[in-house]
């Protein structure tokens, strides 16, 4: 039984040297040092900023939101969207700030503006001409249902 | 009407055409920077060299610089770095190292295995100027005229080719029209 124990305290300690050391090697890419979750003085402020973080994208993963995000930058952006919620700034604010420096990429949902309108209104664009297309396509095939064919059909 | 499926694989054909087209480019995951032709965020930093001493936009003024983005954790800075020797060593202009986010001891380790292809070196530690700056990876190199606008921006580690085909160009003319 102890034996057993034993084994098991140092297949633990084995499994801890090996995470240390793959953490440390994948720490060469990246600056900096780890640094601590951000701490909440209250559960309205982590919501807000939870919130926040999953609409902005990390700048230098571009598939990920600030808030998946591990690089070193996504963590002090992280640290600057609260610093700035804890300054009074609001959502907006936060995300001109950003828009300011990073340009429009940061933004999950881009503003709509005219240079946005194709990205916001395409689709829509898309699916009303799809069912034009399918009007017509219908009216044509109605109007040229010839009345002979339907007794022919069997049912 | 009997046209139409041809038109719209046509059309499908031209937009596959153009993602091909457009994905050429090698840089195109480097953002566009909101900076180009407004006024270089101010920053006022310590000197990796000299403990104590500031230095910032202020100091800079009334001649372009090159502001590099480096780490000693960066490997593509290591890539980087024969190249910005090389063209520090023309003194054509003045080449501030930006060094972010690192710990001193690495920082003056790095200039000492690779050399110190610098005029002067800033650090910021915290990465809070970086923000101001638009900065996300290194190497990132910014040029900025004498009048404290900045001019260009390239994102990824500085080749022989960029520095004549866009930084050298971009230069002769911040000196025509300063």
């Amino acid at each position: 039984m102890s034996g057993c124990f034993l084994h098991r305290i140092r297949l633990a300690a084995l499994v801890a040297a090996a995470s240390l050391l793959l953490m440390s090697s994948l720490a060469l890419a990246q600056p900096g040092t780890p640094v601590a979750p951000p701490e909440f003085t209250s559960s309205a402020e982590e919501t807000r900023f939870h919130a926040l973080v999953s609409e902005l994208r990390c700048v230098m993963c571009q598939n990920q939101s600030l808030a998946d995000s591990n690089a070193q930058i996504a963590t002090d952006l992280r640290r600057e969207v609260l610093e700035l919620m804890r300054q009074g700034k609001s959502d907006r604010e936060i995300k001109e700030f950003l828009v300011a420096r990073y340009g429009e990429f940061v933004l999950y949902r881009p503003q709509v503006e005219s240079k946005t309108w194709l990205l916001w209104f395409g689709p829509l664009l898309i699916l009303l001409a799809g069912g034009a297309v399918v009007v017509a396509v219908v009216r044509k095939r109605a109007g040229a249902t010839n009345p002979a064919t339907d007794e022919d059909q069997e049912w | 009407m009997r046209l139409m499926p041809l038109l719209v694989v046509a059309a499908l054909g031209v937009l596959l055409a153009a993602g091909v087209w457009m994905s050429r480019n090698p840089n195109r995951e480097a953002l566009p920077s909101p900076l180009i032709g407004k006024a270089a965020p101010t920053f006022e930093l310590p000197v990796l060299h000299e403990a104590g001493r500031l230095f910032g936009t202020r100091d800079l003024q009334g001649a372009p610089y090159l502001l590099n983005v480096w780490g000693s954790w960066c490997p593509a800075c290591r890539d980087e770095h024969p190249v910005l020797t090389r063209f520090a060593e023309s003194k054509r202009v003045r080449v501030v190292g930006f060094n972010w986010n690192d710990e001193h001891a690495d920082a003056m380790a790095w200039l000492e295995q690779f050399g110190n292809p610098y005029w002067i070196v800033v650090t910021d530690r915290e990465g809070k100027v970086a923000i101001d700056w638009g900065i996300y990876g290194a190497p990132e190199s910014f040029l900025v005229d004498g009048k404290g606008v900045v001019r260009w921006k390239f994102v990824g580690p500085l080749t022989d080719e960029v520095i004549a085909q866009q930084l050298l160009p971009k230069l002769a003319e911040i000196e025509r029209a300063p």
